[in-house]
C-alpha cells in the first residue's frame, strides 16, 4: 500500500510539451481516475508512474520515495492495459505467472499465488485455455490476475474497458470496483469515459491539454465544476451552455439575461464583471418543463425527444437558434414540433467567465 | 472506384489474367511436368536416334549403391602381403565392377569411398560418384546455411529493430548485397578468395603479422565449398534479415512493456516475447532459405565450376551440367525430380516440425 506524490510532472516528446506541470497527491487505497478527451496527457502521465515514460521534470515519490529513475519492475506497480497485452503462446495460468517466471518463483509458491489470483477473479476454469479460447472479458481479468500475482502497491489501468462491448464493460467495471474494495490497494485508473470515472472513483482528476483543470470527488466535480472545461465534460448529457450578457454584480452573485431569457440572479463561478459576456451552464436533470413565471424560463420547440425509459431526453430550441437538452423524468408525452416552455433553479445553474479575444484557454486553475 | 462493364465482366477478368497465365504454364508448370516425363526416357537435347522410354534406369543409375568387403592379397603361405609401410595390399576395386562374373550387381560402379575394417578394406560404391558428391555437398551446403544464414538474419534484424539516428544507413547497408546480382557478388569473392593476392589473404596475412600463409580458398578442396557457403550466407543475409524485421514489427509493443514492468531481462524478454511473436516468420525464413540453398547454382558455375575434384559439385549445378553441357536432358531432369522431391519432403517435415501445438 502507498501514496503516491507528482509534483511539477513535466513531459516532453522533442519540442512538445504534453504533459504541463501536474501537481496531484493520491492517497494511500485510494481509486483515482484520470479522465480527459483523446490527447490529453492522461495515458502518458499514467505510463510515467509506470515508468513506461521517463519524466523530463518534476518529482514523482511512491510510498516516499522519489522513483523517476527506478525501473518499472521497482515501483511495485503493476499495469493493466486497453490492449490486455496477454501473450497468446501462453494458457491463461502461464500469463497470470509471467512475472514469477520472470522473478524465478519456485513453482509450488507460483501456483498457490496463480491460484489465489484467478479466485479472486473467478476464473479459476479458466486456468488451462489459451487467449485464442476466451472473450474479452476474460482476456482482460487475466491481465488483471497476472496484476494482482505482482502483489503491487499500486494498480495502474489504462482504459482497461475501452475494448469491451456496453454489457461487459459495466460487469468488469463493478469487478474492478469490487477488487479495489477486497485488495483495499492503490489504484489509478485512466479513461475517457466519465460515466467510468464516475462510478469508480474516489477522486477525479480531469485532464485537459497535458494540465490538470479540476481535482474532486465525483460528486464536487458534477455538483462544482471548477471551469467551463469540467463543467462540460463531466455528467451526461453534458451541460447546457447559453451565451449570456451579464448585467449588475453584487458581491457573490450577478444578474445574466438574454434575449431568450429574462434576467435572472446567480452565483458566478468565475468573477464576472458588469457588461461582459458569460456562459450560463444548466444541467438538463434540472431543467423541467414549467410555466411558472418567476423562475428562469426558456421557451422554445421541441425538435427531439429520445425515451430512455427512466427518462425522456427532449432537445428544444429556442428563440435565439440555441439548443439545450433537458432530461426530464416525468413520464409526460412530448411531441417534436411543440412549444415548451422550461424552468431550472438559478442556485444550481453556473456562471463562467467566456475567455477574452476567443482562442485562449480559460485561466481558471485549480486545485482540489 | 467507378464499376464499369470490363471490370465486371467475368471474360474480361479471363483476359487479364491469360498471358500471365499463359508464361507461367509454358515457363514453369510445363517443363515441371515435362522434367517427370523425360526422367523416364532417354531423352538427349539433339540426337539422331528416337527418344525411348526406359523406366526407372535413370534414376537406378544414379542412385546405385553398393557395399564391397574387400579380402586383403595372401600370399601362398596364407599372410597378408604388406607394402613397405606394412599397410595390407587390396586387389583393386575395378577387378570386382569390370566384367566380373562373381558380382554383376558392381558392374559398372566407382568407388565412392572407403574404410579399413580389421583386415578387411570396406568400399563403398556408386554408380553416379559424381552425383553422390554433389548431393552430399548440397545437404551440407543446406545444413550449413539454413541455421546459419537464418540465425545470423535473426541477429542484425534485432540489431536493426531500435530506433536509433541513422539506422536506416545500418539497414541499406545490409540489403546491398541482396540488390546485386548474384554473379557480380560471385566475380568478386572470387577476387576476395584469390589465392596470389587475394584480399582475404592480405586481410588475414595483416592480422596475424604475416604468419598467415596465403592458401588458394578456391582451389583447395578442403576450403573451396566453405568459401562458397560463407559467401552465399553474406550475399542473402539482408534480404532474411527484412523478412524477420517485418516479423519483429508485428509483435505488439505493450507486450514488451509487460516484460519490462514484469522485470525480464534482455534474454528472457526474447525467450518469452520476441522468439514466441517470430514463430511464423520463423517458418516462412527456414522454408525460403531451405529451397533457395537447395537451388545453389550460380556461385558453383561463376566460381568453381564444381571443381576441385568435384569438392563443390551440387545438385542444380549437375542438372545443368548434364542436361546442356553434355546435352542429355534425361539425365538432368532424373537430378531435378529427385532434387524436387527432397525439397518437398524436407518442408514437409519442417512444417509438421513447426506445426501449432495445442
Amino acid at each position: 500500500m502507498a501514496e503516491v506524490r507528482l509534483t511539477g510532472l513535466r513531459k516532453s516528446f522533442g519540442d512538445v510539451e504534453v504533459i504541463k506541470g501536474v501537481d496531484i497527491d493520491i492517497q494511500d487505497g485510494e481509486f483515482v481516475v484520470f479522465v480527459g478527451p483523446s490527447g490529453c496527457g492522461k495515458s502518458t502521465l499514467l505510463r510515467m508512474i509506470a515508468g513506461l515514460e521517463d519524466i523530463t521534470s518534476g518529482t514523482l515519490e511512491i510510498d516516499g520515495q522519489v522513483v523517476n529513475e527506478v525501473q518499472p519492475k521497482d515501483r511495485g506497480i503493476a499495469m493493466v492495459f486497453q490492449t490486455y497485452a496477454i501473450f497468446p503462446h501462453m494458457t491463461v495460468r502461464e500469463n497470470v505467472g509471467f512475472g514469477l517466471t520472470i522473478a524465478g518463483v519456485p513453482k509450488a509458491d507460483k501456483d498457490a499465488k496463480v491460484i489465489e489470483a484467478a479466485r479472486i477473479l473467478q476464473m479459476e476454469h479458466l486456468l488451462d485455455r489459451r487467449p485464442s479460447q476466451l472473450s474479452g472479458g476474460q482476456r482482460q481479468r487475466v491481465a488483471i490476475g497476472r496484476a494482482i500475482v505482482r502483489d503491487p502497491t499500486v494498480f495502474l489501468f489504462d482504459e482497461p474497458l475501452s475494448n469491451l462491448d456496453a454489457a461487459l464493460r459495466m460487469d468488469m467495471r463493478m469487478e474492478i470496483g469490487k477488487l479495489h474494495n477486497q485488495l483495499g490497494a492503490t489504484m489509478v485508473y485512466v479513461t475517457h469515459d466519465q460515466v467510468e470515472a464516475m462510478t469508480l472513483a474516489d477522486k477525479i482528476v480531469v485532464l485537459e491539454d497535458g494540465q490538470v483543470r479540476q481535482i474532486g470527488t465525483p460528486m464536487e466535480l458534477y455538483h462544482h465544476p471548477a471551469n467551463l472545461f469540467v463543467a462540460g465534460f463531466i455528467g451526461s448529457p453534458s451541460m447546457n451552455f447559453l451565451d449570456v450578457d451579464v448585467g449588475e454584480t453584487h458581491n457573490d452573485t450577478a444578474t445574466v439575461s438574454n434575449p431568450s431569457l429574462d434576467p435572472i440572479e446567480v452565483k458566478p463561478t468565475d468573477p464576472v464583471t458588469p457588461g461582459v459576456k458569460a456562459k450560463l451552464g444548466i444541467r438538463p436533470q434540472y431543467l423541467t418543463p414549467s410555466s411558472d413565471p418567476t423562475k428562469g424560463k426558456l421557451h422554445g420547440t421541441i425538435e427531439l425527444t429520445e425515451r430512455l425509459g427512466t427518462e425522456t431526453i427532449v432537445e428544444v430550441k429556442l428563440g435565439d437558434g440555441t439548443k439545450v437538452i433537458a432530461a426530464l423524468s416525468e413520464d409526460a408525452i412530448f411531441d417534436i414540433g411543440t412549444e415548451v416552455s422550461l424552468t431550472f433553479d438559478p442556485d444550481k445553474a453556473h456562471l463562467f467567465g467566456v475567455p477574452q479575444a476567443g482562442s485562449a484557454a480559460i485561466q481558471t486553475e485549480s486545485g482540489g | 472506384m467507378a464499376r464499369s462493364r470490363l471490370t465486371e465482366s467475368n471474360a474480361a477478368g479471363w483476359g487479364f489474367a491469360l498471358p500471365a497465365f499463359a508464361l507461367v504454364a509454358t515457363f514453369i508448370i510445363l517443363p515441371f511436368f515435362f522434367a517427370f516425363a523425360f526422367s523416364l526416357t532417354n531423352q538427349r537435347l539433339i540426337s539422331p536416334n528416337p527418344t525411348e522410354y526406359v523406366g526407372f534406369q535413370n534414376y537406378r543409375n544414379l542412385l546405385g549403391l553398393g557395399l564391397l568387403r574387400i579380402a586383403p592379397v595372401r600370399d601362398d603361405a596364407g599372410e597378408i602381403v604388406r607394402d613397405a609401410n606394412g599397410a595390407p595390399k587390396y586387389p583393386r576395386v575395378r577387378t570386382f565392377t569390370r566384367n566380373n562374373p562373381d558380382y554383376p550387381q558392381y558392374q559398372g560402379m566407382r568407388e565412392w569411398f572407403g574404410w579399413r575394417s580389421g583386415d578387411d578394406r570396406v568400399v563403398v560404391l556408386a554408380r553416379d560418384v559424381i552425383f553422390m558428391k554433389a548431393l552430399v555437398n548440397t545437404l551440407i551446403f543446406v545444413a550449413v546455411v539454413a541455421p546459419v544464414q537464418g540465425g545470423l538474419a535473426l541477429v542484425l534484424a534485432l540489431l536493426i529493430n531500435q530506433k536509433l539516428r541513422g539506422i536506416n544507413v545500418f539497414r541499406t547497408i545490409y540489403f546491398m548485397p541482396v540488390v546485386v546480382s548474384i554473379v557480380v557478388v560471385s566475380l568478386l569473392w572470387r577476387f576476395i578468395y584469390d589465392g596470389n593476392d587475394g584480399l582475404l589473404n592480405n586481410i588475414i596475412g595483416a592480422l596475424t603479422f604475416g604468419l598467415f600463409e596465403p592458401r588458394d580458398w578456391l582451389g583447395d578442396p578442403g576450403t573451396a565449398l566453405g568459401a562458397i557457403i560463407a559467401m552465399s550466407i553474406w550475399q542473402a543475409v539482408g534480404f532474411h534479415m527484412v523478412i524477420w524485421l517485418s516479423g519483429l514489427q508485428t509483435i505488439p509493443p505493450t507486450l514488451y512493456e509487460v516484460a519490462r514492468i514484469e522485470g525480464a531481462n534482455a534474454w528472457q524478454t526474447f525467450r518469452y516475447v520476441t522468439w514466441p511473436g517470430l514463430r511464423n516468420t520463423a517458418i516462412l525464413v527456414l522454408i525460403v532459405i531451405t529451397m533457395q540453398a537447395f537451388a545453389i547454382f550460380a556461385q558453383i558455375d561463376v566460381m568453381t565450376n564444381g571443381g576441385p575434384l568435384d569438392s563443390t559439385q551440387t545438385l542444380v549445378f549437375q542438372a545443368v551440367e548434364r542436361g546442356y553441357g553434355k546435352q542429355d536432358i534425361s539425365g538432368g531432369s532424373v537430378i531435378s525430380v529427385i532434387l524436387f522431391l527432397i525439397v518437398l519432403s524436407i518442408s514437409l517435415l519442417q512444417r509438421w516440425l513447426t506445426r501449432e501445438r495445442h
